[in-house]
């Protein structure tokens, strides 16, 4: 498991990887690229981040998702800090022995970062600053795997 | 001397992302928000705001703040 932030560049081929070859028994990985849209005049995002919490939320989160699929491995680094559009800010990647459980632990943690990681995010458009309200529909994504 | 966070839109409403405050004894946090300008009192006092005190998530609602203490005011996270 493998569980980070990133404050600055994230080269998602080359985590890959090295996540590749630390799990080349695996049957199959599958990994999520999230990145910054370029779209709405959006000249840059902000991810803050609270140290205390933000790290050990997602380490505990990874560790949900071990303890419901069967993973051999699982990757997950989120950026902080500055990050332009068409840049990266997540890459989750799970290696398992079958695909569905890969698919699965991916979407999971996917769904929980949206919604219960301790990150708070703003955007730059025409030269201002201006923090990003919850959106109703991560909310909505994370209730799906409840009860399951 | 007490150190106050304020993450998220909240830095914008406080002015700065931290702030500190003297105090003199352990205070209530009711205490400590009411030393705090009124809009950003309000902000910090709203139903969906979550408390960290040294880090760790406040799970009663009336902590009593120590001289010392880190308090970070936490708003609904928006998405990673």
């Amino acid at each position: 498991m493998d569980v980070r932030l990133a404050d600055s560049g994230l080269n998602p081929a080359a985590e890959l990887a090295a996540f590749s070859a630390a799990h080349g028994a695996a049957g199959g990985i599958v990994s999520f690229l999230g990145q910054v849209r370029a779209e709405g005049g959006v000249e840059a995002l902000e991810l803050r981040h609270f140290a205390p919490l933000t790290l050990p939320g997602m380490t505990a989160l990874a560790e949900q998702a071990q303890e419901r699929w069967s993973l051999a491995g699982l990757l997950i680094i989120h950026r902080v800090g500055v990050v332009r559009p068409a840049e990266p800010i997540v890459l989750v990647a799970a290696a398992a022995r079958h695909r569905r459980d890969a698919f699965a632990a991916v979407d999971f943690a996917m769904d929980h970062l949206k919604s219960d990681s301790w990150f708070w995010k703003r955007e730059k458009i025409a030269g201002e600053w201006r923090w990003i309200e919850p959106r109703v529909q991560d909310h909505v994504d994370r209730e799906r795997w409840r009860g399951e | 001397m007490a150190r106050l966070l304020f993450l998220g839109r909240l830095e914008d409403i406080a002015g700065a992302a931290e702030m500190h405050l003297p105090l003199p004894a352990p205070t209530p946090l009711a205490e400590v928000i009411a030393r705090l300008p009124d809009d950003l009192a309000a902000a910090v006092s709203a139903p969906r705001i979550r408390l960290a005190v040294n880090g760790v998530l406040c799970v009663f609602p009336e902590p009593i703040i120590a001289v010392a203490d880190e308090l970070a005011f936490l708003p609904p996270v928006s998405g990673g």
